[in-house]
């Protein structure tokens, strides 16, 4: 069998499973599993910056939390239809990309990780200061899903809707990055000076690439303003920006899949450990500490030293 | 005169952002670690000096204590894992950040959530009249303490041998390890003094700002915005952008409470568009 039947026949098999799965899960474990999908999707938005053009930001979750309060705002503010907020989340998670890629793309490195998680925290000091119009630390309950002449407020619909997004931005991704301009961004994670000296704009493709990722993590995070009913400061701070980094890294940079099974697996974790100890948090920093050391390429590259191993005896 | 006060409130403050902001752009300026565990030595040596003083009733062995502990922690953390990523951002950090978790995680467990204060020392405790006002001594030992550090940090890397090999490393650290300069033992022992310098914040700072779980990421912010304004690398740059940053964060939260934070952060954002680096960085 060649190797790209095998990669669809697998393919194949993980639609149909994804596809199946509300037959066969509890509405808890579905609710889970949506959960699950969202998260997937914003790993491998930030995958897009990390993996494929080389760029390591501690400020996702700005993109992700703009979007969400988008939704919020909107909705409850304002009485906007729920699915007309959708679209305005994604612009507005969009628009605030545009205008901070600028600012972080003057530098590169430790200082690109510094501004990018500065520029969060100054999105979060608002939606946690301006009491009267977010709430505050106490957020804001209450978001409604969209209605399409069918009700989301049901668990397997809302999943559905989920997964048709998640696999409409899946495959727009793997366009990306197989297209010419993905293979720009690959070149120039790997050398920015070969690039410009190729004669690459090398500049005005790791903005594109910037405010792309910044699109699908408003994606993520409208669908997860949806998902949780609620938004709150914390869908804007480090700590959600440093879980997408593990999440990216745990399953492995610089392939879509491997962010999307580390997300899922970060998500899945949180809730079992949860429901046993108190102490995510720790078993959480233990896990950053053990992926460093033991598993810098992640799951994927795991997996492929393992086969290296194998067919080398 | 109120405007005095806030000067000096900020002032004050302005000192312990200074003592967590050098010890972060020390260890930034030699081994290029953007180091996020160090709110978590802030805290850790803040709750630990609380304990001591607990016990003992001495405010000298509490200080002692933290700083001495935390010192320790940060040469380990810096021997068994920093160190096998030299010049790896991305796995500095992860690392830095899960040690934040764990940190974080253990001091809930040890020391509770509530918010827990230190009863400043006897001799600390009374106030100087000022104007219609009395302002509280402490604050002004915080002040002394301050600029104490800022003297003996400068002597420290201008006058004496060390401080010319940690200038020779900050420089480049191949040449330096060329020329024979142990710099494998200075990245440990400035790594574990910036995590010292941290403790001592969090201990000078528990009798006015309160401990709680959380602090240690609301320290990391504000230590990362004083040294983007003032330049990682640059001990000019860390005391100037924390004086900047104590002395706005009090205006800003006397008047304009509900954006406080946000006062800190515009000015950050513009400096960032027109120095990246900071007012003092080095490329």
């Amino acid at each position: 069998m060649t190797s790209r039947l095998r990669l669809l026949i697998a393919a194949v098999a993980v639609v149909a499973l994804l596809i199946a799965l509300p037959a066969v899960l509890r509405p808890y474990s579905l609710g889970l599993s949506t959960k699950m999908l969202i998260f997937a999707l914003f790993a491998m938005s930030l995958d897009l910056l990390l993996g494929y053009t080389g760029l390591a930001s501690l400020g996702h979750a700005a993109y992700f939390g703009v979007a969400a309060y988008t939704v919020a705002l909107l909705t409850l503010r304002t009485g906007v239809n729920s699915g007309i907020a959708f679209p305005a989340a994604l612009a507005a998670a969009a628009v605030t990309g545009a205008l901070f890629a600028p600012l972080a793309l003057r530098a590169r490195g430790s200082y690109f990780l510094m501004i990018t998680f500065a520029l969060a925290q100054v999105v979060w000091s608002v939606a946690f200061g301006w009491r009267s119009l977010t709430n505050g630390d106490d957020g804001m309950p209450g978001v409604v899903r969209p209605n399409f002449g069918f009700s989301l407020n049901n668990t397997t619909a809302f999943y559905y809707f989920v997964l048709a997004i998640f696999g409409l931005c899946a495959l727009v991704l793997v366009g990306i990055v197989n297209s010419p301009f993905g293979r720009a961004l690959r070149g120039i994670r790997d050398s920015e000076s070969r690039m410009q000296a190729l004669g690459y704009d090398v500049w005005r493709y790791q903005y594109v690439a910037f405010v792309l990722a910044a699109a699908f993590a408003g994606i993520a995070g409208a669908l997860y303003a949806y998902y949780n009913r609620f938004v709150g400061p914390e869908y804007l701070y480090v700590v959600q920006s440093a879980e997408a980094l593990i999440m990216v890294i745990l399953g492995g940079a610089g392939t879509l899949i491997g962010p999307a099974i580390g997300a899922a697996l970060i998500v899945f974790l949180e809730d079992f450990v949860s429901s046993m100890t108190a102490h995510w948090v720790l078993v959480l920093g233990v896990i950053y500490v053990l992926v460093t050391l033991f598993a810098p390429h992640g799951l994927i590259g795991l997996l492929v030293d393992f086969r290296q191993r194998r067919s080398a005896k | 005169m109120t405007w005095l006060i806030h000067i000096l409130n900020g002032v004050a403050f302005g000192m312990l952002l200074f003592l967590l902001a050098s010890g972060l752009s020390l260890i930034y300026g030699l081994m290029k670690i953007l180091n996020l565990t160090h709110g978590s030595f802030y805290l850790v040596g803040g709750y630990i000096g609380l304990t001591v003083m607990q016990f003992t009733g001495s405010f000298v062995l509490a200080l002692l204590a933290g700083v001495i502990a935390i010192a320790l922690v940060g040469a380990a953390i810096e021997r068994f894992f920093l160190r096998r990523f030299h010049l790896e951002e991305l796995p500095q950090t992860l690392l830095t950040f899960g040690f934040l978790f764990i940190f974080a995680d253990l001091s809930l467990s040890i020391w509770g959530g509530d918010p827990q204060m230190l009863n400043e020392p006897e001799i600390f405790q009374s106030s100087v009249p000022l104007g219609y006002y009395s302002y509280p001594v402490y604050r002004l030992f915080l002040i002394a303490v301050g600029l104490a550090v800022a003297g003996g940090l400068w002597w420290f890397q201008e006058r004496t041998r060390l401080g010319t090999m940690l200038r020779a490393g900050v420089d480049d650290a191949e040449i330096a390890r060329a020329l024979g300069i142990n710099v494998s033992l200075l990245f440990t022992v400035v790594f574990a003094a910036g995590a010292g310098l941290a403790a001592l914040a969090g201990v000078l700072a528990a009798p006015v700002l309160s401990l709680y779980p959380g602090a240690d990421f609301d320290t990391l912010i504000l230590a990362f915005v004083v040294v983007i304004i003032g330049g990682l690398g640059s001990l000019r740059g860390a005391l100037a952008g924390a004086l900047f940053v104590g002395i706005v964060d009090d205006f800003g939260k006397a008047f304009f409470p509900e954006f406080a934070l946000f006062t800190v952060f515009v000015p950050m954002a513009f400096i960032l568009v027109i120095r990246p680096t900071g007012l003092f960085g080095r490329r």
